[in-house]
C-alpha cells in the first residue's frame, strides 16, 4: 500500500527544463542527494574499492606492521581458485543456501495456504505466533536454540529421550552434519514468517469470483490450487525465493554463534565465517578481500533479477 | 442439490475444524522458542538444571532480571547500544528524506542511476564488506567508536530507508503544496506546514527500521568493536553463548538477558511490520 501510487505526482513536479527555473531550484535535486551520495561513497564505496585493489596484493602480517603491500596480480585469485578448501566451502554454502531456502518458501507456501483455508481464529493465532518469530533479534533466537540443543540440559535431548531415542549429553554442534541441519533448522524456524506473510498477503489479491467460478465448473481442490491459485501467486512466490536465496547465502551470525557455542569451526565454515577467519583471524587480508569479491559477484548476479523488477516498477 | 448441500457443508465444516487444530499446533510450535525463552528468564539455576525441564514458570521470580540489569556490563552494553541506535536513527532519518524527496519530485540528470546503485547496495551483503570496513575503521582510527559503528549503521540503512519514504513522498500529492502556494504560503513554508505533517508517518516507520538494523545488528559490531569494553547488546549476549560452549551456563540469567533485548525489538516491530514487507515485496503482491 505504501510504495504503490508514485507515477502521476513525480510527472507533475518542477521539471527541471522549465526555462524560468530559478538558479537554486535547479540545483536543489543534487544538493538533496549529496549527503547520502557522500555517506554511501564513504562507508560502502570506499571499501569496496579497497578491497578490490587488496585483492591484487599480497597484504598479510608483515603489512599490518606497517610493510607496504606487494602487487601479485592475480596470485590471490590463482591460489583461491585451486585450493580445494574454497570449493568445499563454497559448495557447502551453495548447498546450505539451496536447502534453507526451498524448504522456506515451501513451508511457507504451506502456511500461507493454510492460514487462506482456515476460520479467523486459527489465522489470527498462525499469524500472531510468525510475527512473534519474525520479530525475535537474530542473536536472542540464537541463545534460546543454543539452550534448546544444548548437551547438558537442553529441551532437545530431554524430548528424544522421552520418545526412546537415547540422547543423553549429546552434543549435536560437533558433528557438522548435525550442526548444519540444526543451523539450517533454525535458519527456516527466522525466514518462514515473511515469506508466510508475504505469499499469504498476495493470496488475499485473489479475487473470490474467479475462486467461486471454477468451484462452479466444477475444479476440485487441488485443481483450483495447481492451476488457479499457483499461477496467480507465482509471482511473489518468486520474489521471495529470490531474497531467500540471496539472505541465505550471506548466513553469518548463525553459524558464527553455532560455532562459538561448541561446533568445529574448521569443519563449519561458510563463506561470511571464512571471511571473518582468513581476515580477522589470519590476517591474510589479500585472501580475505579476494574471496570477499568472489562473494560480492555471487550475491549481485542472484540479486540482478530481483533489482531489475524493482526498477521496472520504478519507472 | 437440496440433498447434498447438508452433508457437503458438514464436510466442509469437519475439514475447516481439522485444518484450524492444525494452524493452532503450527502456531504454538513456531511461538515455543519465544515462549521457552520467557519462561526460562524466570526461573532458577536449579530449577533449570534438573533432569525434567519446567514447562511453566510457577515460582519463578524476577531474580534472573535484577542480576541482569545489576550486571555492570550489561549497563554498558545497553547504553553502547542506544547511543549507536539513537546516532543511527537520526542520521538515516534526515540522509534519507532528502534522498526520498529528491527521487520522487525531481527529475534530475543521474537519477535512474542512484535509484539502481540504492538497490544494488541494498543487496551487498556485509559480510563481503566486513574485513574492507574493519581495515578503514582501524586506519582512521574509528575501530571501538561509538560514531564509527553508527556511520556503517547509517550507510547501511540508508539505501532501504530511501526506497521506503519515496513511496510516502509520492504519495503526497503536490497539489496540496500548489494550491498551499496559490494562497500566498512561500515554497518552504508550504512544505513545512503540508506535506511534512503527512509524512510523519513514514519518517516514524523509517526511523523503526533503522532502530531494528541497529539495535540488532550483529555482524560489524563484531568485526569493528574489538574490546570488551565496547561490546554492543547483542555482542554482550554472544558472550554467554561463547560461555556456555566450555563451562555450566546460568541460563535463566542469559534468556532473563535475552528477553531485555529483545521485548523493545518485538514492540516496534509489530508496529512497522507491514510496511516492511511492502517495501520488500512491493510491485509483487500487487501483481
Amino acid at each position: 500500500m505504501t510504495s504503490t501510487a508514485t507515477a502521476p505526482p513525480e510527472t507533475a513536479s518542477a521539471p527541471p527544463e522549465a526555462p524560468p527555473a530559478p538558479r537554486p531550484r535547479r540545483h536543489l535535486p543534487a544538493l538533496l542527494v549529496v549527503p547520502a551520495v557522500v555517506l554511501l561513497v564513504a562507508a560502502l564505496g570506499y571499501p569496496v574499492g579497497w578491497q578490490v585493489v587488496t585483492s591484487f596484493q599480497h597484504f598479510g602480517m608483515m603489512q599490518q606492521f606497517g610493510q607496504p603491500p606487494e602487487w601479485v596480480g592475480l596470485a590471490n585469485y590463482t591460489a583461491l581458485l585451486s585450493d580445494p578448501n574454497l570449493w568445499v566451502i563454497v559448495g557447502r554454502s551453495l548447498a546450505f543456501c539451496l536447502v534453507c531456502a526451498l524448504l522456506t518458501v515451501a513451508i511457507g507456501l504451506a502456511l500461507a495456504l493454510l492460514m487462506g483455508a482456515v476460520g479467523r481464529v486459527g489465522r489470527l493465532t498462525l499469524q500472531v505466533a510468525l510475527l512473534l518469530a519474525w520479530a525475535m533479534p537474530v542473536v536472542a533466537s540464537m541463545t534460546v536454540w543454543t539452550w534448546i540443543v544444548n548437551w547438558r540440559n537442553g529441551l532437545l535431548n530431554w524430548a528424544l529421550d522421552r520418545v526412546g531415542v537415547d540422547a543423553q549429553g549429546h552434543n549435536w554442534l560437533v558433528e557438522p552434519l548435525s550442526f548444519f541441519v540444526v543451523a539450517a533448522v533454525i535458519v527456516v524456524w527466522m525466514s518462514v514468517p515473511f515469506v508466510a506473510l508475504s505469499i499469504y498477503a498476495g493470496l488475499t489479491q485473489l479475487s473470490p469470483e474467479v475462486l467461486e467460478a471454477a468451484e462452479i465448473d466444477g475444479a476440485g481442490g487441488w485443481k483450483r490450487l495447481r492451476l488457479i491459485i499457483l499461477p496467480l501467486v507465482a509471482p511473489v512466490i518468486s520474489i521471495v525465493l529470490l531474497l531467500q536465496l540471496i539472505w541465505d547465502l550471506r548466513v553469518f551470525t548463525q553459524i558464527k554463534l553455532l560455532q562459538d557455542a561448541g561446533g568445529v569451526a574448521n569443519e563449519t565454515h561458510l563463506l561470511g565465517t571464512y571471511i571473518y577467519q582468513l581476515g580477522t583471524g589470519a590476517g591474510d587480508f589479500g585472501m580475505a578481500s579476494a574471496v570477499s569479491i568472489l562473494m560480492l559477484l555471487l550475491t549481485v548476479a542472484v540479486s540482478w533479477y530481483y533489482v531489475r523488477s524493482l526498477m521496472k516498477e520504478e519507472s | 442439490m437440496s440433498r447434498t448441500l447438508g452433508p457437503a457443508r458438514s464436510r466442509r465444516s469437519t475439514r475447516r475444524t481439522v485444518l484450524t487444530v492444525v494452524a493452532v499446533a503450527v502456531a504454538l510450535v513456531w511461538a515455543f522458542p519465544v515462549y521457552w525463552m520467557l519462561n526460562s528468564a524466570f526461573l532458577d539455576k536449579v530449577t533449570l538444571q534438573s533432569s525434567t525441564p519446567t514447562f511453566l514458570p510457577f515460582g519463578g521470580s524476577l531474580d534472573n532480571f535484577a542480576t541482569v540489569f545489576g550486571d555492570a556490563g550489561f549497563v554498558r552494553a545497553l547504553g553502547i547500544s542506544l547511543a549507536v541506535t539513537l546516532i543511527t536513527v537520526a542520521a538515516a532519518i534526515v540522509v534519507a528524506f532528502l534522498g526520498a524527496l529528491a527521487i520522487s519530485r525531481f527529475r534530475f540528470r543521474g537519477r535512474r542511476s542512484f535509484v539502481l546503485a540504492l538497490l544494488l547496495i541494498q543487496m551487498l551483503p556485509a559480510e563481503g564488506l566486513f574485513i574492507a570496513q574493519y581495515k578503514m575503521m582501524s586506519s582512521i582510527g574509528l575501530l571501538n567508536n561509538i560514531l564509527g559503528l553508527a556511520l556503517l549503521y547509517t550507510a547501511a540503512v540508508v539505501p532501504f530507508t530511501v526506497w521506503m519514504l519515496r513511496g510516502f513522498v509520492a504519495g503526497v500529492p503536490v497539489e496540496l503544496e500548489e494550491a498551499a502556494m496559490v494562497d500566498g504560503l512561500s515554497r518552504t513554508k508550504a512544505f513545512l506546514r503540508i506535506t511534512f505533517p503527512l509524512l510523519a508517518p513514514g519518517l516514524v516507520a523509517s526511523g523503526v527500521y533503522a532502530f531494528l538494523q541497529a539495535w540488532n545488528e550483529f555482524t560489524v559490531a563484531l568485526v569493528v568493536m574489538t574490546e570488551e569494553q565496547s561490546r554492543t547488546l547483542p555482542l554482550w549476549l554472544r558472550g554467554f553463548v561463547q560461555a556456555s560452549a566450555t563451562r555450566e551456563t546460568d541460563w535463566g540469567q542469559v534468556m532473563a538477558a535475552s528477553t531485555v533485548v529483545a521485548v523493545p525489538v518485538i514492540i516496534f516491530f509489530l508496529v512497522v511490520q507491514g510496511r516492511m514487507s511492502n517495501g520488500l515485496v512491493g510491485g509483487a503482491v500487487k501483481g
